[in-house]
């Protein structure tokens, strides 16, 4: 299948290992991404004010572009969760819709469904197919799934699994071999942006989420944001620089271990710009171990 | 005390209705946001007690607190308002507030090289949009 695909700024740069494994691995399975031709950053967050349409001009703007398609794939939480909320309002709200469509001149009633990677192997794959394509299972390996707040939030408009009590990433794991631990702060907020303004603050809810992880058994994590993966991996550095979390667990994103369990060239893996590396603990499975970096 | 009708229909009041679009009356005080968000740890008035000062129309206690600027918008609040309230809503109406009249709450010349080289866009982005009125 080939489907519209808008990886957003930061995939294309600071995040070009979740990028890069989440193409190899798609296309593994026969998923074609298809990048947008013309794209821009699509604010990366969600702009609440009821009173303004200004931050609804770059999503919209992206959205309209997939319309023909009628869909558009996206793997950045941040991105998942701006498009699927700007979606709504332009499809619900029709006063906002007129203004953002007369202004980037688009005919667009919000028609375009967004998806993301994990839904479509759910959905249309199935994770027992998924399980099937795998040839390198994880066995052994003791992974907590991290969501994060932007994939689950707010979940009558996210309607990506329930925002308590989550399953998708457990049920994707187990579908690569892996073994699933549960832990209590799974579905918590990382601290996001927080960390520019108040880094801190952030760090410590990153810390914390990260040695409830480890005090339950993990290894590793995964997740499928590049903040969320930023924040975990850093809270775990020297506290003299700013670390909070006491344990030492490496932060993957969802795609890096699907890339593994698929077989996939290691170079689409950039494990080398992980604060954390991953390498020792996955050295069994990676065929060709990415060099290490200059000393 | 009495509670003026006066004091709930003040200007400010009547911005953070239309900028949030939520009824803070709504709210009846279980805490349930409070004891859901990530970050109360940090702020100063808990998010269901800035609730509750403006259900009283005390907007410059609200408006003057640290609590605005460490909310990450994670809506466990509003995931868990038993009266559909979200307060993650009313704190972006408060931030927009005070960044319309051009409140800065990052300083950008003094962030930290790590951040700037490091950290992922949507983090600069997110954190610029949120608490920063340029």
């Amino acid at each position: 299948m080939r489907v519209p695909y808008f990886p957003g700024c930061t995939l294309h740069s600071k995040a070009a290992g979740f990028d890069a494994s989440a193409r190899a691995a798609a296309l593994a399975l026969d998923i074609h991404l298809d990048e947008l031709p013309y794209w821009t950053c699509c604010g990366a967050t969600f702009s609440m004010a009821a009173d303004s349409a200004m931050g609804l001009v770059a999503p919209t703007r992206i959205l309209a572009s997939a319309k023909d398609a009628g869909k558009l794939l996206t793997l950045c939480s941040f991105c998942y969760n701006t498009l699927k909320r700007t979606n709504k309002v332009i499809a619900t709200d029709a006063e906002r819709r007129r203004k953002v469509t007369t202004f980037i001149e688009e005919d667009y009633q919000g028609t375009v469904k967004i998806v993301h990677l994990l839904e479509i192997l759910r959905d249309d794959l199935g994770f027992d197919a998924l399980a099937r394509k795998v040839v390198t299972p994880l066995k052994g390996l003791k992974v907590a799934p991290y969501y994060g707040c932007l994939l689950l939030r707010p979940a009558d408009e996210m309607g990506f699994d329930d925002p308590e009590r989550p399953t998708i990433l457990e049920k994707f794991l187990a579908s690569l071999g892996c073994e699933v631990v549960e832990f209590p702060h799974r579905t918590e907020c990382c601290g996001s942006f927080v960390v520019v303004g108040a880094p801190d603050t952030a760090r410590e809810c990153s810390g914390r989420i990260v040695d409830a992880a480890a005090v339950a058994g993990a290894e590793v994590m995964v997740v499928s944001c590049p903040l969320c993966q930023y924040n975990l991996d850093r809270a775990q550095h020297d506290p003299a620089n700013g670390g909070r979390a006491k344990a030492k667990v490496p932060v993957l994103y969802f795609s890096q271990l699907l890339a593994i369990a698929l077989g996939c060239e290691p170079s689409c893996l950039h494990f080398e710009s992980h604060a954390v590396d991953p390498r020792p603990r996955l050295s069994a499975w990676l065929e060709a171990p990415a060099p290490a970096p200059a000393a | 005390m009495i509670l003026s009708q006066l004091k709930t229909e003040q200007d400010v009041i009547v911005a953070i209705k239309e900028i949030s679009g939520e009824d803070v009356r709504a709210c009846y005080q279980c805490g349930k946001c409070t004891a859901g968000c990530p970050l109360s740890g940090a702020m100063d008035l808990m998010p269901n007690q800035i609730l509750r000062l403006i259900q009283l129309g005390e907007y410059e206690q609200v408006l003057q607190c640290r609590t605005i600027w460490h909310c990450a918008s994670c809506l466990t609040c509003a995931s868990r308002c038993p009266k559909s309230v979200d307060p993650a809503r009313v704190m972006e109406a408060l931030r927009t507030i005070l960044m319309r009249r051009g409140a800065v709450h990052v300083d950008i010349p003094t962030l930290p090289t790590q951040v700037l080289t490091e950290a992922p866009q949507q983090a600069l982005i997110g954190g610029f949009r949120k608490f920063v009125g340029y």
